[in-house]
């Protein structure tokens, strides 16, 4: 069955959509990640413009995030304080961000400059990930079921910080500053790379901040749910790049998709949870490499003018 | 009709005017009726060319997928009919990607002018028995004759061909430009169709359907059909929200898309 998608001008198979949207929900509530690093490359496999699909990626996430918070919070996964001033850095940041894409588009080369950065940190947070799940259930398997949490090396100068919150979901009481400058970080890139930015926010969250896998994911989502709303009001009011018709497919698909994923997401260990998104992050990360370095089928690429 | 109008008002220094416009109207209609009446029988030979099509509207609507329209005519007698099916001229940049180390990136780009975005050349015969270059080139028939306009270019013009050729061959792929011609059906030498396919990706605009009715390699005559592809319902109620509202169109996406979160999470619930 065909539809034609007024913003992004093609015809398209509703199934194939309604199916990437589920894979797409899947995802999203399995591992706490917008699932954008996935949704804008297959989008733009099918053929829909890079912006059509930058925008209306967001928008759809924007759906699935919902979903799967609601879900996450029903477990009592979300630490609403730690996620509100993530997202007081996230907005700060995707502003910047915005700003910054601007000036990389006028210096021209942004599409290399968005696959390179793809790459950079898909890779490095895809292969740490990897490298410390692996770790992690090693241990477990030699020494039963106490998994040692040894951070008080990096403890020390992040306790001497100053405005000390307490997060009590995530049992931490560490400085604010810390996840702000996590949420302005990883708002600057997301804004660059287009996506929600959760492939990048639940290693940190893990890593950097030290928050329970469990909290992760939903709070992740939670501070998603702005981010990318954000955006597709930006792409929305500057460049018309929202497909609605095109995203409530995907939504439709992706909200049975969520759902699927959170009870999967609850059922597998923090460390499986990881190993299983270790390893996406990696395949994406692999894809967009070798496209970088493999001989193109054709040199040529045709664009529109956009003034 | 000059001549009409001084045997009619023989005074010229008659001071009612109106009189005169009357008259005026009165034989300047008379004179038409006589034209009008006598068309039937002189149509043939002074029309070589007649040429319609079953729809002169190409809608797009939610469910389409590629459409078909019929163009038919006749012609005054034996020759070649030629059909070029030309979308709105637009403005695109090829971009051709070079080995930067390792890593293939973009380096060099022609920007054009004046490219069809659609474009399908349609003859009874192969092109090249039908007419010489000089008159395919003149009426921009074929890809290789077509007027593209190089107006930004970071490349010497000795590789401004490669971009050229580059931008049929994309244009070819993407359904949107013709490969070689399409069939041209002439019945008893006097009346010929032709079925125009547009495909799902179709660009909306103004198009125009040239015929030419060919004869030993001359132009005998020639008709512009318009035709307009265009969005309809509720395809183009979005579409032109989405442009003309932009923030509220946003809005209302966003607002939407939490509702359904929402909403799938609660109706998910039960299960």
């Amino acid at each position: 069955m065909q539809i034609y998608l007024p913003i992004a001008e093609m015809s398209v198979n509703v199934f194939v959509i309604l199916g990437m949207g589920w894979g797409i929900g899947f995802l999203s509530g399995a591992f706490g990640v917008g699932g954008g690093f996935l949704m804008t490359p297959l989008l733009m496999f099918l053929g829909v413009a890079p912006p059509v699909a930058v925008g209306t990626g967001a928008n759809q996430i924007v759906a699935s995030s919902v979903t799967g918070v609601i879900a996450h919070t029903r477990r009592g996964n979300v630490d609403f304080k730690m996620g509100g001033v993530l997202l007081a850095g996230g907005l700060i940041g995707s502003t910047s961000g915005v700003w910054l894409f601007g000036l990389l588009q006028r210096m021209g080369q942004i599409d290399l400059a968005i696959s390179l950065c793809y790459v950079l940190f898909l890779g490095v947070v895809g292969g740490l990930m990897l490298v410390e799940s692996l770790q992690a259930m090693w241990r477990i398997r030699r020494k039963g079921r106490t998994p040692p949490k040894d951070t008080s090396g990096r403890r020390s100068w992040v306790h001497a910080l100053p405005f000390k919150m307490r997060f009590r979901k995530s049992k931490l009481y560490i400085s604010a500053l810390l996840p702000l400058a996590v949420g302005v970080g990883v708002g600057l890139l997301t804004a660059i790379m287009g996506v929600g930015g959760g492939f990048i926010m639940v290693p940190v969250m893990i890593y950097l901040l030290g928050m329970p896998t469990q909290v992760v994911v939903g709070t992740s989502l939670f501070q998603i749910i702005f981010v990318t709303a954000n955006t597709t009001f930006l792409q929305a009011a500057l460049n018309q790049t929202v497909d609605v018709v095109l995203a409530l497919l995907l939504i439709v698909g992706g909200v049975v998709g969520a759902q699927a994923g959170a009870r999967i997401g609850a059922r597998l260990q923090g460390e499986q949870l990881r190993i299983l998104l270790a390893l996406l992050v990696l395949a994406v990360c692999g894809k967009l490499a070798f496209d970088l370095v493999a001989t193109p089928s054709d040199v040529f690429t045709l664009v529109v003018e956009t003034q | 009709m000059m001549d009409d109008r001084r045997h009619g008002i023989p005074d010229r220094t008659r001071p009612r005017r109106r009189v005169l416009l009357a008259l005026a109207a009165l034989i300047v209609a008379a004179a038409l009726a006589l034209a009008w009446a006598k068309a039937p029988r002189a149509q043939e030979p002074v029309q070589p060319l007649v040429v319609d099509l079953s729809d002169h509207l190409v809608a797009i609507t939610t469910a389409f997928s590629g459409t078909d329209v019929l163009l038919f005519g006749a012609t005054d007698g034996p020759g070649d009919v030629v059909l070029v099916v030309r979308g709105p001229p637009t403005r695109k940049v090829v971009r051709k990607k070079d080995r930067i180390g390792i890593i293939w990136a973009n380096r060099d780009s022609v920007t054009y002018e004046n490219v069809p975005a659609f474009y399908q050349v349609f003859a009874n015969r192969p092109l090249e028995e039908i007419a010489p270059r000089s008159v395919l080139a003149r009426h921009q028939i074929g890809t290789q004759n077509l007027d593209f306009v190089p107006v930004d270019q970071s490349v010497t013009d000795s590789f401004v061909p490669g971009f050229r050729a580059a931008l049929v061959r994309l244009k070819q792929k993407a359904d949107l430009y013709g490969v070689g011609t399409q069939p041209v059906t002439l019945l008893a030498n006097r009346l010929f169709k032709a079925d125009l396919h547009f495909p799902a990706n179709v660009p909306t605009g103004a198009y125009s359907v040239e015929v030419y009715l060919i004869r030993d390699g001359s132009v005998i005559s020639g008709k512009i059909t318009p035709l307009v592809v265009s969005k309809i319902g509720l395809g183009a109620e979005i579409f032109d929200m989405a442009q003309q509202q932009g923030p509220l169109y946003g809005l209302m996406a966003i607002v939407a898309a939490v509702a359904s979160g929402w909403l799938a999470a609660v109706a998910l619930r039960k299960k």
